[in-house]
């Protein structure tokens, strides 16, 4: 069976990731990986919830080691892992510090790292196991698995570094974004691995986190953010270190906040497209250019009324969940989302999704989630909820939703209501939703 | 935001009115469906108590950046602390502030 090498072109020496300024060598990064691959117990799934990116990392080499595969989730919450426990009823944890709650059986990855090994051997991974199995959210309440084959991944990685003018660079990698979500696993994670980066162990969280981490790394150096994390840096930070390369993703950004981090960072920002079902399919750069560019081999059309990608690395045709308008097989204007999705500061979900969740909780006879039109110049507009749950109070109601969804796509508000405005086929008009949430003074942005 | 060192039990009580100016912050800039004066001073921020999340701590950073001069660091070794409550917020902008 063919294979691809774990790692790309490293020499022992080389730099696979950085943790505090220091580098961990290609040498290093193997030895750690042999370790944790022979504590993992003969289980087909990992739920891999380190926090930080080198044991992430790790962990998810230590799994194509073993030929287990590595399972994504949109979130963490104890429905999650209660349907992710009868997806793969074999799952376990693999976490560092963090995910202490979570109720599956749980191996802790070594804080402390391996002894050196007098070789160095690349072991190389089949194009066709399966190395990820990432799920959305889906919109019957059940998450929806995506299988990532190990040789497709390396396959996107490698057209993307190309985009980022970066191949072979061993750029330097700093991710705000967790390794979990296809955007930071794609873009930091395997960008390391596959693509011939250098990847940073932090994750650093306020501006002034991100900039020192930041100003630890050698160049070429890469910052991989989302709109969020950026604004609220720059707003906050006039002279933020150099960057080589700025890389932003999972929410809308705008041109001129894109041209504020150019300037700022002294530094291309590229804006990538992409979703969990295709992974990273597209770029532009945003200060520049409104249409964007697909990475190698992928081509957008028109079927009906949905635009499909095809080819590249995207091994099935794929429906995309927004409006596309096709300007060339290879070029396209974004138009917005459908509008059953939600994206929160860059999580994304369905309504149908989370009113199914919503249906779940006992005593709830109807309810209904509701995103206010977005007029907000930055600010994230939050999610309104109308339920109808007769003797359920409000704490027990968000306490059972916290349960069950992503803390950002909690109610603000949750308003509880005798009934809905349902008109007699049963719908819920927009515009009688529209006037309920005026009444209840619904805002967006802030 | 797990356990509070014992240190912080014991810090002096906060200004009362430096917490009600924060509270009207909070529910203002964070576009919270609560009056100021129903944020109960000793209650959790994140999660089961005021319900903010990552997002409401990123935008509350840049605010009290802004209005008070206090950075925030992840390594700040209060760093669990300080989003314990609104009381122990306020505590450590009272300590901190440059403005």
């Amino acid at each position: 069976m063919a294979g691809v090498p774990l790692i790309a072109g490293a020499e022992a020496r080389a730099a696979v990731a950085w943790r505090e300024g220091r580098a961990i060598d290609a040498a290093q990064f193997l030895a750690d990986v042999a370790q944790l691959a022979a504590l993992l117990p003969t289980c087909g799934h990992v739920l891999n919830v380190c926090a930080d990116r080198y044991r992430f990392a790790i962990g998810l080499a230590a799994a194509l080691l073993r030929a287990q595969v590595t399972l994504l989730p949109p979130d963490q919450t104890p429905q999650t892992v209660r349907r992710l426990r009868e997806f793969a009823a074999d799952a376990y944890v693999l976490a560092d510090d963090a995910g202490a709650e979570i109720d599956l059986p749980r191996i802790g990855v070594p804080a402390e790292p391996a002894p050196r090994p007098a070789t160095f051997n690349v072991p190389s991974i089949p194009h066709d196991q399966l190395c990820a199995i990432v799920f959305t959210s889906g919109s019957t309440g059940a998450p929806v698995p995506n299988r990532k084959h190990w040789g497709t991944l390396v396959r996107s990685v490698r057209g993307a570094l190309e985009r980022w003018g970066l191949a072979g660079a061993r750029a330097a990698i700093l991710g705000t974004v967790p390794p979990q979500h296809m955007y930071g696993f794609e873009s930091t994670v395997l960008a390391a691995l596959a693509g011939g980066g250098a990847l940073c162990a932090e994750r650093p969280f306020f501006a002034d986190d991100i900039c020192a981490a930041l100003a630890r790394l050698p160049r070429p150096r890469v910052l991989v953010t989302a709109p969020l994390h950026l604004r609220t840096l720059l707003e906050d930070v006039p002279r933020p270190p150099a960057a080589d390369l700025l890389l932003c993703a999972t929410a809308p950004l705008d041109a001129e906040l894109a041209a504020l981090a150019e300037a700022r960072f002294g530094a291309g920002l590229l804006e990538i497209y992409g979703c969990t079902e295709t992974g990273q399919m597209a770029t532009r750069r945003t200060a520049r250019e409104l249409a964007w560019r697909t990475l190698p081999g992928i081509r957008v059309e028109l079927r009906g009324a949905h635009a499909w990608a095809s080819g590249g690395h995207v091994e099935q045709p794929t429906a995309l969940g927004d409006v596309l308008e096709p300007l060339a097989p290879e070029r396209f204007l974004l138009h917005g989302r459908v509008s059953d999705m939600v994206n929160i500061a860059g999580k994304r979900s369905s309504l149908a999704h989370l009113e199914a969740q919503l249906r779940t909780i006992d005593g709830v006879t109807d309810g209904v989630f509701y995103m206010p039109e977005d007029d907000a110049a930055g600010g994230v507009t939050r999610l309104a909820a109308f339920v109808v749950a007769p003797g359920l109070a409000r704490e027990a109601l968000l306490a059972a939703l916290r349960q069950r969804i992503d803390a950002a796509f909690l109610p603000r508000p949750l308003v509880l209501l005798e009934r809905l405005p349902r008109a007699p086929s049963g719908k819920l008009p927009r515009a009688a939703l529209r006037a309920l949430a005026r009444a209840h003074g619904v805002r967006s942005g802030s | 935001m797990a356990s509070i060192p014992v240190s912080a039990q014991f810090a002096p009580a906060a200004d009362p009115a430096l917490i009600e100016e924060l509270a009207a912050l909070i529910t203002t800039e964070l576009n919270l469906d609560v009056q100021p004066a129903d944020i109960a001073p000793e209650a959790p921020l994140y999660g089961e108590g005021l319900g903010l999340d990552s997002i409401d701590i990123l935008e509350l950073a840049l605010v009290i950046s802004r209005r008070y001069g206090v950075r925030l660091r992840s390594d700040h070794e209060d760093n669990t602390v300080i989003f314990a409550s609104l009381s122990h917020l306020a505590r450590f902008i009272a300590q901190n502030r440059t403005k």
